[in-house]
């Protein structure tokens, strides 16, 4: 067991972790975060996106012991006292999600991806949502999610991202 | 009590609003109820031991290691667990002396496929659980296996030996012998002789459903009612299920699916994993959970499609159709699913579509294999039929020299000929294939892709641009219980709903069907809000826990709306009927004098009226009713459907063909689907991309593959590939309204179009780029490697081989690239 300590949805958390214990395994069965989901096991399919020190990861690629001391963004903390992200409020906006597995991975890749690039064309988005896998909406709805959120000047709003 | 009010200014009309999803605060903020999110006091952990082997006998099971692992609780194997597991059931037997393989969740003697379960380990964690299950110890007698469909057949090598056969069933229509159409034989003997006669044989690949939520289920046996939680599309079926196999009364299962991350038929199943941890959670008095990884459950997981369809096509020298007769057969994996065989029998009606053949003949032969089952995949059956006929149409318009859509429209139902009897039995109650066709045509520049098309020919363009019609009809809203009685499904096709009308004025709505990711909450409350004019945020949706939703058939089949909706239409209908003499007697009037509008009684004539939501509250007090009149105006229906219902659409695609690497890019998609009267348009713009991108990954993408020894060689996300959004483009989408004539709202099913009309599309327009070349075939998916090899078939060039991954090797090709065994054309322009 190795001692960990660390800030998830701006709460500060300490746990004995088994090396091997994956982030998003920490994230669900340790501090019941359930909101980051597990969707594959060979980090293909990016459900378990969060954010570590304010860049996106996937979860199930990050050990949990390499969390130590650092900063962790679930969906659960993306939106600020009671309001929306605007890439969530963007998501319901242009209905880009259905059964909403692939969601929590999906907005916050996209908020990165926003970070990164506030005013993306279609193709930079759909290459930067690439490691993202969504069954349901066949994408189109989600990529114009991405650039209802731009339009709306995502990449200022979204203090989540950094939090 | 204020039984006299202004009325109102008319609410908006809900139905054809598109409004934002009730469903998506919870899912975009991450407060979901998932299955694997539940955990219980005391919950154990289980995790599976599963075979490597295709087919083998289990010799013997050491379990001793396992059992003394840290924090292991027991070590099962299918020999602990006895007949208390129950039965994986087939409820569709297609023929009265179909071969049915008894389907044990976990067997204790042999396996028939690989992944299959023999043994399962209890543990405090997962984790701990799947540490013990590699300390299992299986000592495997291998036994030969049979996986390729066509050897399978023939018999030699059998898949369950002491069923002597691998053939399950043969199952037919025949249009002359019921009454419906013609002698198909002797209308391709007549075209034989004076007009046109094509047989192609093409290839369904196996495809893997691939929902984004593995399957989990929590069982909790410590109430009185035995709880399970489950990923599942079927809660009703599956505690039907639990009961009729297990020996628990079903009076003592509650099922619950919670929130569930897509289903595309891949969770229309009772699966063994269910049935385990049933058992396990009963053995041992404690609640159990079982999640699957992605690995287990693209091998364990039922897969779809897997076919050989041999068709052949009769027609005059002008392409008037004379005749159709398909002959399949259809992969069943290792066991017969839920539905089975009855996934190609729900295509049977479907491949003579919207085209008026006189005569017409289907007989598919199931059989079994030493592979994962099959069952239904998003469109079961009718992507099948559609593939069939819309490449064959394509095939058509070449032989006789005319474009793809002269041909079909040559041969389609007129709109002035609806209600149509087709050659199949089925009637179709409305559609218009040439207004659906003229504004597809439009929206995707049809006459000048075609002029670019010619430009790009005449220059030797190494890029070529094709072309890909498809003008789809489907049958869904599963299904009129007599249909279904006739075909001997083992369950009827209704659905149920109930209506609630709370004291304070908002409405609870209880449906049968189950949702997984298709906005019910969200498409149901628009129409109760207009039924019964209340205000859409005060409806509440509920669904898919038994002790709530006590009946229902759930969610399948593009069956929801069409048959759930009108239940609920119906559900309504007797709240406002129980509701008149309540608000009759408020309003110190005659209940013939009351009438309904906007969500107020009012007596006719007059200003004097009452809001629905005061009479809920008037029969909640119950101080002041009419004699003998209950205290509720609460109601329920059960609805079976008249007849299915047909959307239709026409979809177009342009694809760019590199004739020097084979790669294919798409170039643009457009749609017009007619799915009668729309309740979101915005859901339903949802539902068709979605269905578009999982048809058009089974024309250039995905397929499940097994190697020789019955590994699943596309056993991870790294191996079978699903479009990611790099992949994939925007589509233009766009509807025609032919309102179904058989259901009050006029709706037709859109949840399977997208998927069933887009596959061919996307073949046509490949084989349309690169028919020059002398192509008139390319075996899904469509990859660079065969659409180069395709290109080069004919031209004598050396092919590089093996130069992808050696599974897509030789064997491979052999079976697709080369001209199919029955591929020919007689007649004109032959």
């Amino acid at each position: 067991m190795t001692r960990i300590h660390l800030t998830v949805d701006g709460a500060s958390v300490a746990d004995d972790v088994e090396p091997r214990m994956l982030l998003v395994q920490y994230l669900r069965e340790k501090l019941g975060k359930t909101g980051t989901v597990i969707g594959c096991d060979t980090s293909n399919c990016g459900a378990c996106t969060v954010h570590l020190d304010g860049r996106s990861v996937k979860s199930c690629n990050v050990l949990a012991v390499q969390a130590d001391g650092a900063e962790v963004t679930t969906i659960e903390g993306l939106s600020k006292n009671g309001s929306l992200h605007q890439v969530q409020e963007s998501f319901r906006e242009c209905h880009g999600l259905q059964c909403g597995f692939c969601t929590p991975g999906m907005i916050m890749q996209s908020v990165d991806l926003l970070n990164e690039n506030p005013n993306p064309s279609e193709e930079e988005i759909r290459l930067g949502l690439e490691g993202n896998l969504c069954r349901c909406t066949g994408y189109h709805n989600i990529v114009k999610a991405v650039q209802h959120a731009a339009a709306q000047g995502s990449s200022t709003v979204g203090q989540g991202a950094q939090a | 009590m204020t039984a006299v009010q202004d009325a109102p200014a008319a609410p908006q009309k809900e139905i054809g609003r598109d409004r934002r999803r009730k469903e998506d605060q919870r899912l975009i903020t991450g407060r979901t109820r998932w299955t694997d999110n539940i955990t219980l006091p005391g919950m154990l952990h289980l995790a599976m031991v599963r075979s490597p082997h295709a087919h083998a006998r289990i010799v013997s099971i050491d379990t001793a290691e396992a059992k003394t692992s840290t924090n292991v609780v027991d070590v099962l194997t299918g020999a602990d667990l006895g007949e208390g597991q129950g039965v994986n059931i087939n409820a569709w037997p297609i023929t009265p002396d179909q071969v049915t393989p008894t389907h044990v969740p976990m067997p204790s003697d042999r396996v028939a496929c690989a992944g299959e379960i023999v043994a399962c380990v209890v543990a405090r964690s997962a984790a701990e659980a799947r540490d013990a299950a590699e300390l299992v110890d299986v000592e495997w007698e291998v036994l030969p296996a049979v996986l390729d469909l066509k050897k399978a057949a023939a018999d030699e090598v059998l898949a369950h030996p002491d069923l002597g056969t691998n053939k399950s069933a043969y199952w037919k229509f025949d249009s002359e012998e019921a009454g419906t159409g013609g002698n198909v034989d002797e209308a391709i003997a007549k075209a034989r002789t004076d007009g046109i006669v094509i047989e192609r044989e093409y290839r369904q690949q196996r495809l893997i459903p691939a929902f984004m939520e593995p399957r989990s289920v929590v069982v909790d046996p410590t109430g009185e009612q035995i709880t399970m939680w489950s990923a599942t599309q079927i809660p009703h079926i599956l505690r039907f299920a639990l009961a009729a196999t297990t020996g628990v009364p079903e009076s003592k299962i509650r099922v619950i699916a919670p929130d569930v991350g897509g289903g595309f038929g891949g969770k229309l199943q009772t699966t063994p994993e269910e049935f385990i941890a049933w058992a396990v959670a009963r053995r041992l008095g404690k609640p159990i959970k079982y999640t699957e990884t992605r690995s287990e459950s693209l091998v364990s997981g039922h897969h779809g499609r897997d076919q050989w369809q041999r068709l052949t096509l009769a027609a005059e020298k002008d392409g008037t159709v004379t005749g159709l007769k398909v002959d399949l057969l259809a992969d069943l994996g290792a066991y017969v699913a839920i539905v089975g065989g009855g996934v190609p029998v729900l295509g049977a009606f479907m491949f003579n579509s919207i085209y008026k053949f006189p005569a017409y003949q289907f007989g598919v032969q199931t059989v079994l294999t030493n592979s994962t089952w099959t069952d239904a995949y998003r469109g079961a059956g009718r992507p099948e039929a559609t593939y069939a006929i819309e490449r064959l149409m394509d095939e058509l318009a070449v032989e006789v020299g005319v474009d793809p859509i002269a041909i079909r429209e040559k041969n389609w139902i007129n709109a002035d000929e609806f209600p149509f009897t087709t050659v199949a039995g089925m009637e179709y109650d409305s559609g218009d294939y040439a207004a659906a066709t003229a504004r597809a045509k439009e929206m995707l520049g049809y006459d000048e892709l075609r002029a670019e098309q010619k430009r790009r020919r005449e220059s030797n363009d190494p890029v070529q641009l094709g072309i890909g019609v498809s003008t789809f009809t489907e049958m869904c809203g599963l299904a009129p219980s007599r249909v279904l009685g006739s075909l001997d499904y083992g369950a009827g096709g209704w659905e149920h709903a109930s209506v609630r009308m709370l004291a304070t004025g908002k409405v609870e709505i209880v449906t049968g069907a189950s949702a997984h990711g298709q906005g019910h909450e969200t498409a149901f409350s628009q129409i109760v809000a207009d039924r019964l004019g209340v205000a859409f945020e005060d409806v509440e949706v509920l669904h898919g826990d038994t002790q709530i939703s006590h009946k229902g058939l759930d969610t399948y089949g593009s069956r929801s709306l069409v048959v759930g909706g009108e239940a609920l239409v119906k559900a309504t209908d007797k709240v406002i009927e129980r509701a008149k003499p309540i608000a009759a007697h408020m309003l110190e009037a005659s209940a013939d004098d009351i009438e309904f509008s906007g969500g107020r009684f009012s007596v006719r004539g007059t200003d004097q009226g009452v809001a629905i939501a005061e009479v809920a509250m008037a029969a909640f007090a119950a101080h002041d009713l009419p004699d003998g009149v209950e205290p509720s105006i609460d109601s329920e229906a059960t609805y079976d459907p008249v007849n299915f219902n047909f959307p239709h659409g026409t979809h177009l695609c342009a694809v760019e063909v590199d004739t020097e690497t084979g790669g294919v890019k798409m170039r643009k998609y457009a749609c017009c689907d007619d799915i009668g009267n729309i309740i979101n348009p915005l859901i339903v713009s949802g539902q068709v991309h979605g269905g578009l991108v999982q048809g058009i990954a089974q024309a250039l993408w995905e397929e499940a593959l097994f190697d020789e020894s019955g590994t699943l060689v596309t056993g991870s996300f790294v191996d079978y590939l699903l479009p990611t959004s790099a992949d994939t483009i925007s589509f233009d989408i766009d509807h025609t309204t032919s309102p179904s004539l058989t259901n009050t709202l006029g709706t037709k099913g859109v949840g399977e179009a997208g998927t069933i009309a887009s596959t061919p599309a996307v073949v046509n327009a490949v084989v349309d780029a690169i028919r020059h070349f002398g192509v008139n075939d390319v075996r899904m998916p469509c990859t660079p490697e065969r659409v180069w090899k395709a290109i080069h078939a004919n031209d004598g060039g050396d092919p590089t081989e093996r130069a992808a991954m050696p599974h897509f090797g030789d064997e491979d090709v052999a079976g697709n690239q080369e001209t199919p065994g029955a591929s020919s054309t007689e007649g004109a322009g032959a």
